[in-house]
């Protein structure tokens, strides 16, 4: 086996990153390089620069520090009884490609996660010294993004947060006991101890000290995990309820659900299924609806069955159809609770009746313009110029929205 | 009719000038030809605006929505926003009104040049065309923007390409920066820039990280339509991954699994390195063994679990409820608010804290989630019950002369009951092999009080409390 070339490693590297789902560069500490001393800025909202046929964003250099890894994760393309090709990158050459990807506005910054080679804590402090470069020798102001490796000394994760703008651990499967089963090596309670972790010193960074002086600031943007989907039993009540204590107990920016995706080399402890891409959606819809429309968690598994969530219509949907009583509401009148449970008005547009219709009555046309989605809305609404009539009670209202039944194909 | 022709840099201020001094003259929006360019004026048309005269305001939202629109494609945005502006003037609230037409059309006009303002931020890409050991390094690079947005835009380029020179060619104007300096240019047609090395490594990257199990070709020309694709060095790739990405994602569920390689099992049989067992009866084994406790479902949703902490030798042993938000991150027990003031009424009511010991009834968190908080529940009965069991370890292992019950849930586990604390409170009764037990209230009962007076009055008493604990324990020793 010959030295690899870094386009080589480059290849095995990314390939094998991208089962993360997170690309995210968002919500960080504003900063540029104005002065002229150094490279990069970030401002609030993060940058997709490019998409990938699998319609998701690249936004940052994806890549992991090396594939070789001591662990046994059924469902990672990495794990040591995998048959892959491997590949290992030196700090250097992370660095630069970071930095040439950068100067190109290929990229916002670098998302960097390892497999675990000799011990968690030589490959943090390994991936440590990747960020202490960046930022230290070359001056780097753009986007870091550690994944956390749950084992790993909480001096290393101290020093980590200090660089990175994000730090990540992976709850890897919704349920310890998939995590004892599909990550033999790997602990669900140090996983969340590492959490904890995050959360403690990022708080403990906020308080100013008895001088008054504003600590450094660790990880800006928070901490977020991952969640594979579709490779244990696990229902969507037992996910969106695991993510609600996540998000609760740890201060998580994100939980993202990644549909689990074969993978080449494949384990046969898992099914090698089409990812579950529909069901990853309708996650994410539940899971904003849960923290940004003041839905509860049983409200919204209540009108599936088996406590998942339905695949052909969104939830907020669902959950109108199956409490048709609360409907029509009036837009007019109706409050901001109420009218964020209206299918088709998002919280802008909600934002938005509500500041106009201080001034005037809304007509159908008006809330139209305000960005709603009157095609779902229309049964559940009445205003100016529109009233729904018999379709909120109609018997095939759901039939309307759902996709026609396929016909099913004989084997 | 008036003629303003409006120039195509600094175009948003220029405008901004001319619509206030037309509406100050009170020249109606159909009375005003807007024009863009730099031609120069026509022979009959009336002199430029007035100069500023009886000054108005306009909502700030509004001057906000100009700034934007100016920077459009649209030959008639200076006309729509004079419009706007001119019926603003009596009906200064419009500016609320979502609905509008005219309103609507123009932040529509806003939203089309903020995304594609954006997307030069994102879709723009430089390729190296100096030496790149030279000291500034410097970049080029070809964009089409739909909107004259270079101007707008380039001090974002600014902000994040500091260290480095650059030069943004588009037909409509260039930007230029260089030793710090920005710089504007008429624009010209697509300069011949070199091919950069680096393309060839981040296509390299692109064709990577797609997943072919997960094609959603739509979803990507969503967001990256295919007129900014001649310009992506990535976007050459497309086509292929798109062709390929089913047989890929076929073959890869159609190979079986194959054997671990030989080193996998010599790496899994690699022994961890070894922990030495704590030793039996120390409050390390205790912890160890309380790890992995399942004996009631609070374990599910709590990080960790918490044990006492203190002196083994402690003559004082003070049970809390159980382990709130703080102590089940940190992992140790009385570290949170009500932690905090325990302390100080500790140390008020003469008490040395590090000879005592300090542990909870229940020692996992219990709560119920609430968005971004966790909302603290009383442990049940059951619950109880089933710590207790830990609790009496603990209590074995420190052997205390008195035991301080703080609160109901303590008294419950120690004494059967957590009826009528606050009568029974300052009270000695016993618990397992017959050790006295001290009641009192919890610290966090004090947190709870909304009135500052009764707060100070609730903490002398709980004071006072622990300081007759304290010579129950002087009596406890002389027998």
């Amino acid at each position: 086996m010959g030295q690899k070339t870094l386009e080589q490693k480059l290849a095995i590297l990314s390939d094998a990153a991208k089962y993360d789902a997170s690309c995210a560069s968002s919500g960080t500490a504003r900063r540029d390089s104005r002065d002229g001393k150094g490279l990069g800025s970030t401002e609030g909202s993060g940058i997709c620069h490019a998409y990938a046929p699998d319609g998701r964003c690249i936004s940052l250099l994806k890549i992991l520090m090396t594939n070789f890894c001591i662990y046994d994760c059924a469902y990672c393309v990495n794990r040591v009884s995998s048959n892959v090709e491997r590949a290992r990158f030196s700090v250097d050459e992370v660095v630069t490609l970071t930095l040439e990807f950068y100067r190109r506005n290929y990229i916002e910054g670098l998302f960097l996660s390892s497999g675990i080679i000799r011990s968690p804590d030589t490959t943090m402090a390994d991936m440590v010294r990747i960020a202490r470069t960046l930022r230290e020798e070359h001056n780097f102001r753009g986007y870091i993004h550690l994944k956390t490796i749950p084992d790993a000394s909480p001096e290393l994760i101290e020093e980590a947060g200090l660089y990175a703008d994000r730090l990540s651990v992976n709850i890897e499967l919704p349920t310890d006991a998939s995590v004892r089963s599909y990550a033999p090596e790997k602990d669900p309670a140090t996983i969340r101890k590492a959490m904890a972790q995050v959360r403690l010193k990022k708080e403990e960074h906020r308080d100013r000290s008895h001088t008054g002086k504003r600590p450094r600031r660790f990880a800006p943007a928070g901490q977020s995990t991952q969640m594979i989907v579709g490779a244990d039993a696990s229902d969507d009540l037992a996910i969106l309820g695991n993510a609600r204590r996540l998000y609760s107990s740890y201060g998580l920016k994100r939980v993202y659900y990644s549909s689990f995706s074969p993978i080449p080399d494949s384990s046969s402890a898992l099914p090698l299924i089409r990812p579950p891409l529909q069901r990853e959606h309708r996650l994410y819809q539940a899971d904003w609806l849960l923290r940004f429309y003041g839905f509860e968690l049983e409200e919204l598994t209540a009108p599936a069955r088996e406590g998942m969530l339905d695949l052909d219509i969104d939830p907020k949907l669902a959950w109108a159809l199956a409490n048709r009583a609360r409907f029509p509401v009036d837009v007019n009148r109706a409050e901001r609770e109420t009218l964020l449970r209206v299918p088709g008005f998002g919280t802008k547009t909600v934002n938005r009746i509500l500041t106009t219709r201080r001034f005037r009555t809304l007509r159908y046309d008006d809330v139209v313009r305000m960005g709603a989605n009157m095609k779902q809305a229309r049964p559940f609404v009445t205003l100016g110029g529109w009233t729904p009539g018999s379709l909120t009670d109609s018997a095939d209202l759901r039939s309307r929205f759902a996709p026609p039944p396929e016909q099913l194909r004989l084997l | 009719m008036r003629t303003i022709t409006l120039p195509p840099i600094a175009t948003a201020a220029a405008w901004r000038d001319a619509a206030r001094g037309l509406a100050s003259a009170a020249v109606p929006p159909e009375a005003v030809d807007w024009r863009y360019g730099n031609a120069a004026p026509g022979l009959f048309d009336e002199a430029a605006a007035p100069p500023t005269a009886g000054r108005f305001t306009v909502p700030r939202a509004f001057v906000e929505l100009a700034e934007r629109v100016c920077w459009h494609s649209d030959p008639e945005r200076f006309a729509r926003l004079y419009g706007v502006l001119w019926r603003l003037r009596d009906q200064p609230g419009l500016i609320q009104d979502r609905g509008d037409p005219a309103l609507a059309k123009l932040r529509q006009m806003e939203k089309s040049v903020g995304r594609d303002i954006h997307k030069m931020r994102a879709f723009l890409r430089f390729r190296e065309v100096g030496d790149s050991s030279a000291p500034r390094r410097a970049f080029a690079a070809w964009f089409e923007p739909e909107h004259h947005i270079v101007e707008p835009n380039a001090s974002f380029f600014q902000r994040r390409f500091g260290d480095m020179d650059w030069l943004i060619v588009t037909p409509d104007l260039s930007a230029r920066f260089e030793a710090g300096q920005l710089t504007f240019e008429p624009g010209r047609p697509r300069p011949d820039i070199p091919e950069d090395a680096t393309e060839a490594l981040w296509t390299t990257y692109f064709r990577n990280i797609f997943n072919p199990a997960r094609l959603k070709v739509k979803a990507m020309q969503a967001e990256m339509p295919k007129k900014y694709w001649k310009n992506m060095p990535e976007a050459r790739e497309i086509p292929d991954l798109i062709a390929s990405a089913e047989e890929r994602a076929l073959a890869m569920r159609a190979a079986t699994p194959t054997q671990p390689p030989a080193y996998a099992r010599a790496i899994k049989e690699r022994p961890m390195p070894e922990q030495q067992p704590p030793a039996p009866d120390t409050l390390a084994a205790l912890h160890e063994a309380a790890r992995g406790c399942t004996r009631c479902d609070l374990y599910r949703n709590a990080t960790q679990v918490v044990v006492g902490e203190g002196s083994t030798d402690a003559e004082m042993m003070f049970v809390g409820e159980q382990p709130g938000d703080q102590e089940d991150l940190a992992g140790r027990p009385f570290v949170g608010p009500a932690g905090r003031l325990f302390d100080e009424v500790v140390a008020e009511a003469g008490i040395d804290r590090s000879r005592t010991f300090v542990t909870n009834a229940v020692k996992h968190f219990k709560f119920a989630p609430r968005g971004k908080r966790r909302i603290h529940q009383r442990p049940d009965a059951g619950e109880i019950q089933a710590c207790r069991w830990w609790l009496e370890a603990e209590r074995r292992l420190v052997q205390p002369l008195l035991i301080v019950a703080l609160g109901a849930t303590a008294a419950e586990s120690l004494t059967g009951t957590g009826k009528g604390i606050l009568k029974r409170r300052g009270t000695v009764e016993t618990a397992f092999e017959n050790v006295p037990v001290f009641l009192t209230v919890h610290p966090s009962y004090l947190l709870r009080l909304p009135d500052a007076d009764l707060k100070a009055q609730e903490r002398e008493r709980f004071r006072q409390d622990l300081a007759a604990a304290q010579a129950h324990l002087v009596e406890l020793r002389a027998t």
